[in-house]
């Protein structure tokens, strides 16, 4: 194992100091129990946007608390998803009287962690609501399994509702604005090469020169299928297929397409993928009305991509267009 | 000669056992969480369970529930993951049956057990068969109650050995629950890591129970 660490249990800890000593005019770190709210938390009468997750995809999460985006962020361990006291205080800390909505990705110990730390939060009479994200269409049976993971649709989901609390959205609008963007995203991702959790100190599954993981979550776990390696474009199909299939997007719809790194894969190689993706949404008849290319929903130096379609409409794309202002993401 | 109850000071020295077992064989728990899930099952809960021995080192508990509940919020704050919230809920359950007891004879805690395996029910939806820490607690359960089981530290040790086969029998599972479900029929072949903690917790209690 080679990485830019002193000591791998210091990591996510160190990472924070980090994030905190680069962007404390935007963001305010606290250690025990580890979260980052925007510095000027609470914003009385607003939403709390809160998310969280484990380390190891940033920019997700902590890069995104800003004006126009998140008002808290929650980091586990690397990929381990935060503690319910995390969530608690972090939710507290941005709480100003108009309640706080989770936005939490379909993992089975984030939904728990989050669902503990709404309890508590009610008990202290802080209304909490919570949007699900479960994009991964490489998850073909969920009545088998933990059900669809969050994966890339998580980043747009939190610049939308960002933008919508920022404009003094309510409680119940913004989850039902979370609810109707979960039901218009749809992802796939793919591995290049695996990734090495520093604690586990050995790559998390093995990948031949000539073979590719197809299907691939957020946490280095291998995918549904192991395939032959394949040219960018033909990557590019094996994604946007089943996404396009699931909605399904139809001909005339106006989307968002959004390629994304795993961590790994520069972005020359990104654009390369977005070239032949965008093709593909053309031949289907959809219009590609806003985009996104670069490394917003990672792990940790895994190379590989995902692509996420979301269907776009006015509302949507005056959200996207709306001011952010973040570590990770500014327009 | 075993135990007949479980003591304040013998539910102390389970959470330590189990802090010692889990830390020694915290390789091998990563080692089955990289095969079916993210490789971290093993530093989490060597993690968790050493902050509750610390924290029992200078908790002063007037109760066996209020050694399981220290254990239990520990847990949920320490852990992460899907561990923590169902470990933790564990121990929570755990408490709650054992409140205000400071002995706990083989039937309250075979009760104890048994509320703590329906919380981890409730909260993961899991049933026997989804290759989870329910296969290997159900069958440990199902020991405790036994009739054969003379005294506290014979049931103990038969649960231990009960959860131990549980565990085992996880390998040729497909998981249909957690992350290791995402993998479909590749998660068959590869012994639960939940299952193997669970056992392991089993195991301690046991060792702490058997020789005192």
């Amino acid at each position: 194992m080679k990485k830019l660490i002193n000591a791998a249990e210091n990591v996510v800890r160190e990472a924070l100091l980090g994030m905190q000593a680069a962007h404390e005019d935007r963001i305010r770190v606290s250690l025990d129990p580890a979260y980052i709210v925007r510095k000027d938390s609470p914003q009385p009468g607003k939403v709390g946007l809160v998310s969280g997750g484990g380390s190891g995809h940033e920019p997700m999460h902590g890069g995104y608390v800003g004006r126009g985006m998140l008002d808290a962020a929650c980091p586990g361990q690397i990929f381990t998803s935060p503690t319910p006291d995390q969530i608690f205080e972090a939710s507290k800390a941005v709480s100003g009287g108009a309640g706080v909505l989770h936005v939490v990705k379909n993992y089975t110990g984030d939904v728990m962690n989050f669902d503990l730390a709404a309890e508590m939060l009610r008990e202290e009479g802080i209304a909490v609501e919570s949007v699900l994200v479960d994009d991964d269409v490489a998850v073909e049976n969920s009545l088998y399994t933990a059900g669809r993971r969050g994966v890339g649709l998580t980043v747009i989901m939190e610049k939308l509702l960002g933008a919508a609390a920022e404009k003094g959205a309510a409680l119940a609008e913004l989850k039902q604005l979370g609810e109707s963007i979960r039901g218009s995203g749809r992802s796939m991702g793919m591995a290049l090469t695996p990734c090495t959790v520093p604690q586990a100190g050995k790559p998390s599954f093995t990948l031949a020169d000539d073979e590719m993981e197809l299907g691939i979550g957020i946490h280095g776990e291998p995918g549904r299928r192991r395939v032959k390696l394949a040219a960018a474009d033909e990557i590019a199909s094996m994604l946007m297929d089943p996404v396009l299939r699931d909605l399904p997007f139809v001909h005339g719809d106006e989307v968002l397409l959004f390629v994304n790194g795993m961590g790994g894969t520069p972005l020359i190689e990104l654009y390369v993928l977005y070239r032949r993706a965008a093709e593909i949404a053309g031949e289907q008849g959809l219009k590609v009305v806003r985009n996104l290319v670069g490394s917003y929903i990672t792990s940790l130096e895994m190379a590989g991509c995902s692509i996420t379609l979301l269907k776009m409409n006015e509302r949507l794309i005056d959200l996207w267009d709306a001011p952010v202002d973040t570590p990770a993401l500014r327009n | 000669m075993t135990m007949n109850n479980l003591t304040i000071e013998g539910a102390r020295r389970w959470i330590e056992t189990a802090a010692t077992l889990i830390e020694q064989n915290s390789t091998l728990l990563t080692e089955l969480d990289t095969a079916i899930g993210d490789g971290d099952h093993g530093s989490n809960m060597a993690r968790g369970f050493g902050a509750v021995r610390k924290k029992l080192e200078t908790a002063n508990a007037t109760d066996v529930g209020a050694v399981f509940k220290l254990a239990g919020m520990t847990l949920i704050s320490t852990v992460g993951g899907a561990a923590g919230p169902l470990y933790g809920g564990f121990f929570l359950a755990m408490a709650k049956a054992s409140a205000g007891k400071t002995t706990l004879a083989q039937v309250d805690l075979e009760q104890a057990v048994a509320g703590g395996l329906a919380d981890i029910k409730r909260r993961g939806k899991a049933e026997v068969g989804d290759k989870t820490m329910v296969d290997a607690l159900t069958p440990a359960v199902e020991a405790l109650q036994s009739p054969t089981a003379t005294d506290l530290g014979a049931a103990s040790r038969a649960a231990a050995d009960a959860a131990r086969k549980g565990a085992e029998g996880t390998t040729p599972l497909q998981a249909r629950k957690g992350r290791a479900s995402y993998l479909g029929e590749r998660s068959i072949g590869h012994q639960d890591p939940g299952a193997t903690s669970c056992w392991l917790l089993l195991e301690a209690l046991a060792l702490a129970t058997a020789d005192c």
